[in-house]
């Protein structure tokens, strides 16, 4: 704030107290010639006949107004107010948001530390602290792999047996730590377009799909060329990389032909964003417990 | 406040002009301390009467059980107010609303039928006032003991009366306030919380608050509300008309009003019944001479009707020279009570009512939400399937646990999957997604209405439904 603008407040702020103030003591007293008269005892105003007495207002009402230029006055001495004045105080909004903030973690701390050290096989079959990692899991992850954890076109699901990266407590824990980063190439500048569509019709017999079998024998040999490095010799996938099975349909980006052509020809990036930083340990071990329980519902 | 032209030395500043005289008035008048004269007589007995089952009730209340739980406890943390066997939650607050409007029609009734009754009789702020003003009276004496001792100087004998009130007062207050108080915290920790010095901060503030509130209130500002503050006392009169039974002086039968010797014949002198003796404006608590006629300040409470009929009474005259009656009765000697008016509310009230009890009565102590995901993607294609995935919030209001199943209906096949019945306990929410799926081939619709219903398993009427909608894939892409 400009020394102008801060002299400009502090002059509007002042000079209209001083008004108001003025204002009340100026009309406290009034001159009567003669109040014996009764149209001097009245405002003047009639309405339907009915006329209304100028009486005094009591008292300490005018007090009570009185209080409210004290209050005035030491609000503007203890808060900021005045132009640049920051208060005796020192209260600020950030001020109060970052004790509110500390307040919470602590009591999140409290609830949280007791799951700190437990196992996550443990947690996942404590109805409590599942409870508690739903409402995580609602608010933070079920906007991409849905509420009931069941995934979507690109977003994979959480509730089957199938592990992009592995389905341990310990890799779930780290997949949402650390994120991961999937990257399956682009191939069409290798492949050719008969090539994609050989080695897709290779991938659809894998997973024992509708295929035409003389292209995808012309597949296979491309497939074993370019893409076993990653998905495996028999494509049931490797978790280390995150490439996926491959065998098992269960199609990340779709399994019809058109879908997997373009899955070749462009490539994916999966992206899984890291939590470290937004969630904290504390509620991602809980999380992980919670995942962890959505896959052992569906082996149940 | 009386309407006579305020001259007393301590709101005048006399100058002297040499033209005329003019006189500076102040605007802000303190108030005068009302001595109100003790009576005793009918009225007074009706509102002693009205006030201690109201009050008894108002004390008690906090103390009473029912099924483990304070029948009247206004929950805040929780969010719950318990009232007898009903328990209502926040989205009960339309019924909370409902309620005061229907308690506000009731109040127009009764003001278009009987006056200002509520603040003569029941109103807390004369309740209490009428308990201060006992106090006064106990501890030093009717009115004109009292106005000597405060005239008087400070000696032993006033130090100790004044003690005496103002402890009474205090007292009164810090039963008011713990009462009070023990409607959102059970009153049985509470008072143990308090004396035992562990209770928390905010309990103990409003105790002490509201102690200072009712001493401050009943102790020094009394009618000052009823005259300056009161909502209700602004525009109480804009719903009396000519047949409302109110706090009437029968000028007819009291003018001219003079003092007299007994046994003459006063008419012959052209006097009227009133003796003109003050008293009806020395019992008054609202300091206003009712002789003047109907003011805003009355609050009918009939300390006038019986102060007068005292006098009356001493004097041999006929009662009722001021009574409850109405000014059409004054005027013609005949009322009529059944006025649109009136019979206009009191209908409206009756429906009100009605309904409200129908709707409690009928209350499903089940609520629930439905949150269609607002995820990434409008629906999920899953095999042959389409799938849409919500999130079910089902919220047990009933006093025990319940099992409930979940069911969808709609214009196509729909099924609903993932969700596994388990036990809801009382007042509690159970918040579970849910998948509802429909075969591809047949969802023909991009939008599909559908019903989701949850019912409990052991009744059957405790059910709810919502209606939300299905989505699935835009024609061109199926």
């Amino acid at each position: 704030m400009g020394i102008f603008w801060n002299f400009w407040i502090i002059g509007l702020t002042l000079t209209n107290l001083a008004l108001l103030l003025w204002v009340l003591l100026a009309n406290s007293k009034v001159a009567v010639s003669d109040q014996d008269q009764e149209e001097n005892r009245t405002t003047g105003h009639s309405y339907d006949g009915i006329e209304e007495y100028d009486n005094p207002l009591p008292r300490w009402w005018f007090y009570l107004f009185i209080g409210t230029f004290i209050f005035a006055i030491g609000y503007l001495i203890v808060f900021p107010g005045l132009g640049d004045w920051k208060g005796v105080s020192g209260w600020t909004s950030v001020k109060e948001l970052r004790g509110h903030q500390q307040q919470a973690d602590a009591r999140y701390a409290e609830q949280f530390g007791i799951y700190a050290n437990t196992p996550i096989e443990q947690l996942a079959r404590d109805p409590a602290a599942m409870r508690m990692g739903l409402r995580l899991f609602a608010n933070n992850c079920a906007v991409c792999h849905g509420a009931d954890g069941g995934g979507n076109f690109g977003f994979p699901n959480l509730t089957d047996d199938d592990w992009l990266w592995g389905g341990t407590p310990e890799k779930i824990k780290e997949t949402i730590l650390h994120g991961r980063q999937a990257a399956m190439p682009a191939w069409s500048a290798i492949l050719g377009e008969t090539g994609i569509t050989n080695v897709t019709e290779y991938v659809l017999s894998l997973s024992g799909s509708e295929h035409d079998d003389v292209k995808s024998t012309a597949g296979e040999q491309l497939f074993v060329t370019n893409c076993a490095v990653c998905h495996g010799v028999d494509g049931k996938g490797n978790q280390l990389l995150g490439a996926p099975n491959l065998t098992d349909n269960i199609w990340l980006y779709g399994g019809e032909p058109h879908e997997i052509r373009q899955t070749i020809r462009q490539g994916r990036n999966g992206m899984m964003p890291a939590q470290q930083e937004l969630l904290k340990e504390e509620r991602i071990h809980l999380l992980a417990a919670y995942v962890y329980s959505l896959s052992l519902e569906d082996a149940e | 406040m009386s309407d006579k032209p305020e001259t007393s030395s301590k709101n005048t500043v006399q100058h002297q002009d040499p033209a005329n005289e003019i006189r500076y008035v102040n605007l802000y008048e303190a108030a005068d301390k009302i001595y109100t004269r003790r009576i005793t007589g009918f009225y007074q007995r009706l509102r002693r009467y009205t006030g201690i089952p109201l009050l008894l009730g108002y004390l008690l209340m906090p103390w009473l059980v029912i099924d483990g739980r304070p029948a009247m406890l206004f929950d805040l943390p929780e969010r719950k107010f318990h009232i007898l066997s009903l328990t209502f939650w926040p989205h009960d607050g339309m019924l909370l609303a409902f309620l005061l409007i229907i308690a506000a029609f009731a109040l127009f009734t009764v003001t278009v039928l009987v006056g200002r009754v509520w603040c003569g009789f029941t109103c807390p702020q004369t309740v209490w006032t009428q308990m201060f003003i006992w106090a006064e009276h106990f501890c030093q004496g009717d009115r004109n003991k009292r106005m000597k001792l405060d005239a008087g100087p400070w000696n032993a004998e006033k130090i100790l009366r004044k003690t005496g009130t103002h402890t009474i007062w205090l007292a009164i207050s810090l039963i008011t306030a713990l009462t009070f108080v023990g409607y959102f915290f059970p009153i049985r920790g509470l008072i143990y919380d308090l004396v035992t010095f562990q209770s928390d901060l905010a309990p103990a503030f409003w105790v002490v608050f509201f102690a200072g509130a009712t001493y401050m209130n009943a102790g020094f500002l009394r009618e000052q509300v009823c005259k300056y503050m009161c909502p209700y006392a602004r525009f109480q009169s804009v719903m009396y008309d000519r047949d409302t039974l109110t706090v009437f002086y029968n000028y007819k039968r009291g003018e001219n009003r003079g003092p007299r010797k007994p046994n003459e014949d006063y008419k012959a002198k052209g006097l009227g019944d009133c003796i003109d003796c003050s008293w009806c404006v020395q019992v008054c608590p609202v300091d206003i001479d009712i002789r003047d006629g109907l003011q805003p300040d009355c609050i009918d409470c009939g300390l006038c009707v019986d102060a007068c009929n005292t006098v009356m009474d001493k004097m041999g005259y006929e009662r009722g020279l001021i009574s409850f009656t109405t000014e059409e009765a004054i005027e013609t000697g005949k009322s009529n009570v059944f006025r649109p008016r009136l019979v206009g509310y009191a209908f409206i009230l009756l429906a009100m009512i009605s309904v409200f009890v129908y709707t409690i009565s009928t209350r499903v102590p089940v609520g629930m939400e439905v949150l269609r995901d607002r995820g990434v993607r409008m629906y999920r294609v899953a095999g042959d399937e389409i799938q849409n995935v919500y999130t079910i919030k089902i919220n047990n209001m009933d006093r025990h646990g319940h099992v409930f199943d979940v069911a969808v209906t709609g214009s196509y096949s729909f099924e609903l999957k993932g969700y596994r019945p388990s036990e809801v306990a009382e007042g509690d929410i159970l918040t579970v997604p849910v998948r509802v799926t429909v075969k591809r081939s047949e969802l023909k619709d991009v939008q599909t209405p559908i019903i989701i219903t949850v019912q409990s398993r052991e009744n059957p009427d405790v059910r709810a439904s919502h209606s939300t909608s299905f989505i699935g894939p835009a024609s061109g892409a199926r």
